[in-house]
């Protein structure tokens, strides 16, 4: 919403600096996104009069002119065909900066002629697009005149952003209301006068559906004219940005953004029969003012003759009875559509218009025929005419219910000391009426303006008298503290979150944060893509589906990072992964990819591989608590990990974790490069803390007894894991076993195709007393054959 | 008869011997020599027996001064010997200690993470407890619960993104366009008072270079029967003052239209921006920063708790904008392009762990 400084004081006397016009607006909620001055880039030029223009010796397309300026009589060189004698223009002197050429004017030559300044068109001074010849001003403009203020352009066009409560805000008297009543000044907005109809309305208006229309106040003015508007009247809309159409037209318009009151005037000559404020029908359309051809339905308002849509009721007008310059018989309508019924058409229309955007925000359901009457007297007094009595259609809806208010409420819920005098005052300032319950109540009956429907609570109350009184004026106390015990501050599942960040940083990994959406072909590629996933109005295409996993993204993002020449990247993300919408459906996970490069040493180092991996996941899950002890490994996992190179760690049947390498197939489908090495932890999945017991620790054992060491080597089918041999050998005496250590793989020549060596060292724990030989004897031998018993291995001689 | 003058002449010649061996075998050899059973020293031992004790007091005395000595230069000797031979072996052993070593790489914890860690860390202390919520809401929780009338400009203010799945009620689950809706949850499931913060990810259609589709807020509630805007305005001075790290900060609460909060207010900090570079804390301009204000009665009513009895605070504030003007990370669309380079620079050292004792940066 634009307005200029000039018209704020048609509706409020004050002496207050546009600065601090500004500064209270701001203070009492007013947001202004800035004010511009259009007089300031146009400081350097003044109204000049050419005096005579003669052919350039030199240039057949330029003239030489004595210009009279605010300098004296000066010799320009002048390009416009429009220069000529008698014309009124804009000058600018040698030094001025000419913004549409993006030139600093210096005395230099033109064809041999010395310009000693220039005249100007409207498109080099960024007023309009015309470059076609030099401003043509009005005749009787004084040289040296200012050119902001010939153009009247030296106003301040305020531009605020008014939230969707206060579309009394819409209408510059309505802002002036508020900063008056925040003691910038008074009021000084003039009551409207009925203007005396001459004779009953010959157009007939009913309302068929209530609702969509409550009222419909309207008038008929006959032997009018239409025509340009005065200028003032067309100033004042070019400087908020309108562009002048026709008095009329321009008059409605006026009325917009003065009072927030929309208007509509019909060519009553192209009515046909009764005009009816009803629902759209099937099948219907609407030709509008924009020249856009809409299709109505039965869910917006129309406005119609016997024979045609005559416009979408407080949205816009209709093409077929548009007023123009022939048009002598009008019907103006002042009406009250309903709020969300416009919204919604504006919406389904995709069409926003001045009225559109006042009527799905609320207008005065007390200034209707008001408005029709300020309307009557403007087109009187600018197109002349003969007015009808006013007829009105409906009922006005109820005004807003009244509120019963403590005034202390202002100090309980806003902090702020304000007396019930003040309070009531305030109120009063910005339209409330305001009488006292009686009876030994401190309360108040506070009576919402009809413009004010937003008010409908002591809450409400409490905003306006907090904000006429000053957020300012909010004391600064000492900041609270929970006393005495208190649980943390955060659940189990983000303090793990939190550990394993740190953890998975610690050994090497980068921390992302990566869009919660991919692609639907990524999200299948992942076991994802469920139709229920997909976002019904995505930002991008490629970003149309909530992410089953991080990877994807994580995938895409290495890979981005190797084609900007940086690869090896390590990426994590401790995020969400959505497996279905449900309020389950959220998974806290913590995914990693590595896009390994064979790291180059003048130690040997191995390519990294799964078993790298591995060891990550396994100190993140050490890091976060995990029982990393219990957790037992199998091979498979989804189709998006690479069979044969992917681990899965489950507790019972919870899958805490999966680590490997993602599937060749997988990796192409996303456009990333094989191999790509990654993990994926649930941290959901890991079972709860204990609850009772407070944090303390069961004791610490300390055993004075040595712990001794014997290595077994086993030979193995190929397909015996080494889980199996390790399980196997701690369960063997699970009370005198401490650890069991893989330490060998042997393939090769020295052992039968299809078999495999794998080498343990078991610790011996002894507990009550040192182990004699026949002890280990017993202890290696139950060792041996729980191996052998589990595995179908043999003992390697 | 050995006199003191030969007892002279021995000594001499033992420590010139001495001196003059060059390794440890010599040296043994020598100390058996003089020392050993059959040694020089221990001859001259023997013959102690046969003197008269006059003779034997002097004359023993002597030797044995002379046995500590030679005793004393043999192992000091070796010791010397040994030391040297230790010293020639290190030096064999050297190795250029300027060849990198095979150095387990430290990664980084994202500037995002850290300011919410940050801000639990703050408002911990003052007693919030950390909420959570999924970021498929349904149409209740994020908009109608939160007083936001249906088919209201309101609802457009914020770009929603809708998902194909829908809720018990047939309406499109929503992705929250605020953490709001955890205050929403919370307040359904916990009765007054409540004092918690809630922090996490939130998505809007709209990407430019001050817009990401998703984003993070943190959003804090308090509702009890007493709490004031006064409180609200303290708690966060208290709190901004501890994240920016600052003495003193100052605040404008502008008047400002929430559906879920009235008052309502959008809250200013106090800024300087001479200089080219941005201090928060003080100074002559302003910088928006949040949203806040008091929990509107009808949101109180929609989450079961009685308007008449409790009241109290909301405020919401963009995580990813306050690290930005933290860390003086210029570039909003950088948080989340993932770049190892940005990363490195701006990430956090995983062993920096948030705390308002060592300093919440």
């Amino acid at each position: 919403m634009k307005f200029t400084l000039s018209w704020l004081k048609e509706h409020l006397a004050t002496d207050a600096s546009i600065d601090a016009i500004v500064e209270t607006m701001t203070m009492t909620g007013l947001e202004v996104e800035g004010v511009e001055n259009a007089g300031e880039k146009l400081k350097a030029f003044t109204v000049a009069r050419v005096m005579s223009a003669a052919k350039h010796p030199n240039a057949d397309k330029l003239q030489v002119c004595q210009v009279e300026t605010k300098d004296g009589t000066l010799e320009i060189v002048c390009g416009a065909p429009n220069a000529r004698a008698g014309l009124v223009t804009a000058f600018a002197p040698i030094g001025a900066y000419i913004p549409g050429s993006g030139i600093t004017l210096e005395p230099k030559p033109v064809r041999g002629v010395v310009s000693n300044g220039m005249l100007c068109s409207g498109a080099e001074l960024e007023l309009d697009t015309d470059a076609d010849g030099i401003l043509e001003l009005d005749a009787d403009l004084k040289v040296g005149t200012p050119l902001a203020e010939a153009l009247g352009l030296n106003d301040p066009v305020i531009d605020i952003e008014v939230t969707p409560n206060r579309p009394d805000w819409l209408g510059v008297a309505g802002i002036a209301r508020d900063l008056a009543a925040a003691g910038v000044g008074k009021v000084t907005t003039k009551p409207v006068l009925p203007v005396p109809g001459r004779y009953p309305s010959p157009q007939k208006v009913e309302i068929d559906d209530t609702h969509a229309c409550p009222m419909f106040a309207s008038r008929y003015i006959r032997g009018l004219k239409n025509g340009p508007s005065p200028l003032w009247l067309q100033q004042k809309l070019r400087a908020i940005g309108q562009k002048p159409i026709s008095a009329l037209v321009d008059i409605t318009n006026l009325l917009t953004h003065d009072r927030n009151r929309p208007a509509h005037v019909y060519d009553a000559s192209k009515l046909k029969g009764t005009l009816r404020a009803r629902m759209g029908r099937e099948g219907e359309t609407c030709t509008a003012l924009n020249g856009n051809v809409y299709n109505v339905t039965p869910e917006m308002c129309v406005i119609a003759d016997d024979a045609n849509v005559q416009g979408i009721g407080g949205v816009i007008g209709g093409e077929l009875s548009k007023v123009t310059e022939e048009t002598t018989d009008i019907l103006l309508e002042c009406a009250y559509f309903d709020a969300t019924i416009t919204h919604k058409t504006g919406r389904a229309l995709t069409l926003t218009t001045d009225a559109q955007y006042r009527f799905a925000r609320g207008v005065d359901s007390g200034f209707v025929v008001p408005g029709l009457e300020l309307a009557t007297r403007l087109i009187l007094d600018i197109c002349g005419g003969e007015p009808s009595e006013i007829q009105v259609a409906g009922d006005l809806p109820p005004p807003p219910k009244a509120i019963f208010f403590d005034p202390d409420r202002v100090r309980q819920l806003a902090g702020i000391d304000v007396k019930p005098t003040r309070v009531r005052a305030v109120l009063k300032d910005l339209g409330f009426e305001t009488s006292a319950e009686g009876q030994g109540s401190k309360r108040i009956i506070i009576e919402p303006p009809t413009w004010r429907r937003d008010v409908d609570g002591p809450a409400d109350l409490v905003e306006e008298v907090a904000r006429i009184e000053g957020f300012d004026k909010l004391p600064v106390l000492a900041p609270p503290r929970a006393a005495g015990f208190r649980a943390p501050s955060a659940s189990v599942g983000e303090s793990r979150a939190r550990l394993a960040r740190r953890a998975a940083a610690s050994v090497g990994y980068y921390e992302a944060i990566t869009w919660s959406f991919c692609s639907r072909a990524q999200a299948q590629a992942f076991g994802g893509g469920a139709e229920e996933m997909l976002v019904a109005n995505p930002i991008a295409s490629d970003l149309d589906c909530m992410r089953p996993t991080a990877l994807p993204n994580l995938l895409v993002a290495a890979q981005q990072n190797a084609n900007r020449g940086f690869d090896d990247a390590r990426l994590f993300e401790a995020g969400p992964a959505y497996a279905s919408a449900n309020d389950g459906g959220q998974q806290r996970t913590v995914a990693g990819v590595w896009q390994a490069r064979a790291p180059r040493h003048w130690r040997a180092a191995p390519q990294p591989d799964i078993f790298d991996v591995k060891r990550d996941v396994l100190m993140i899950l050490e890091a976060i608590g995990a029982p990393v002890a219990s957790l037992q490994t199998f091979s498979d996992a989804p189709a998006h990990w690479r069979p044969g190179r992917t681990g899965a760690l489950k507790l019972g049947p919870k899958v805490i974790a999966y680590y490997g390498e993602i599937h060749p197939r997988t990796l192409k489908a996303i456009g990333v490069e094989a191999p790509a090495l990654a993990f994926e932890i649930f941290l959901d999945a890991l079972p709860a803390p204990r609850a009772k017991g407070g944090r303390a620790k069961p004791p610490f054992e300390r055993l004075d007894l040595q712990p001794l060491t014997r290595d077994f080597a086993f030979i193995v089918d190929d397909k015996v894991t080494a889980q199996e041999v390790v399980r196997a050998a701690i369960g063997a005496d699970k009370a005198l076993i401490a650890d069991v250590n893989l330490f060998d793989v042997y393939r090769g020549e020295r052992m039968q195709s299809g078999k495999k060596s794998l080498a343990i060292e078991v610790t011996l724990q002894p507990k009550e007393k040192t182990l004699t030989d026949a002890d280990i004897e017993a202890a290696s031998a139950k060792i041996v054959s729980a191996v052998m018993k589990a595995t179908g291995g043999t003992l390697r001689g | 008869m050995t006199t003191n003058t030969d007892l002279e002449e021995l000594e001499r010649t033992l420590l010139a011997r001495v001196a003059a061996a060059n390794d440890e075998a010599a040296l043994e050899a020598l100390r058996v020599e003089a020392l050993g059973k059959q040694g020089s020293i221990s001859a001259l031992m023997k013959n102690l027996g046969a003197m008269s004790p006059d003779e034997r007091k002097t004359f023993g005395a002597a030797l044995n001064v002379l046995k500590d000595k030679v005793t004393e230069e043999i192992v000091t000797k070796k010791a010397a010997m040994a030391e040297a031979a230790l010293d020639r072996q290190l030096q064999a052993e050297a190795v250029d200690v300027t060849l990198p070593p095979v150095r387990p790489r430290l990664g980084a914890i994202h500037p995002v993470s850290q300011v919410m860690e940050e801000m639990a860390a703050i408002f911990g202390e003052m007693g919030f407890a950390v909420e959570e919520g999924p970021d498929i809401e349904t149409d209740f929780n994020n908009f109608t619960a939160l007083n936001f009338p249906k088919n209201h400009p309101a609802r457009e203010l914020q770009d929603t993104f809708f998902l194909n799945a829908r809720d018990e009620q047939g309406e499109r689950k929503v992705l929250r366009t605020h953490t709001s809706p955890v205050q929403v949850r919370t307040m359904l499931r916990q009765k007054p008072p409540i004092r918690m913060i809630c922090m996490g990810r939130t998505f809007r259609k709209d990407w430019d270079a001050t817009h990401t589709p998703m984003f993070h807020q943190i959003e804090g509630l308090v509702i009890d029967e007493t709490t004031s805007m006064a409180d609200l305005k303290s708690v966060l001075t208290a709190a901004l003052k501890a994240y920016f790290e600052v003495d003193d900060v100052k605040l404008r609460f502008r008047p400002h239209h929430f559906p879920f909060t009235e008052p309502s207010a959008e809250v200013d900090v106090g800024c300087d921006r001479s200089g080219g570079t941005l201090k928060i804390g003080t100074g002559d301009d302003w910088l928006e920063i949040l949203g806040s204000g008091m929990v509107h009665p009808n949101v109180l009513k929609n989450c079961g708790i009685d308007p008449e009895k409790y009241q109290g605070y909301a405020f919401g504030m963009g995580i990813d904008r306050l690290a930005m003007l933290k860390y003086g990370m210029p570039d909003l669309r950088d948080l989340f392009a993932n770049d190892t380079r940005w990363l490195k620079h701006y990430g956090f050292s995983p062993f920096l762990l948030p705390g308002l004792a060592q300093g919440v940066g």
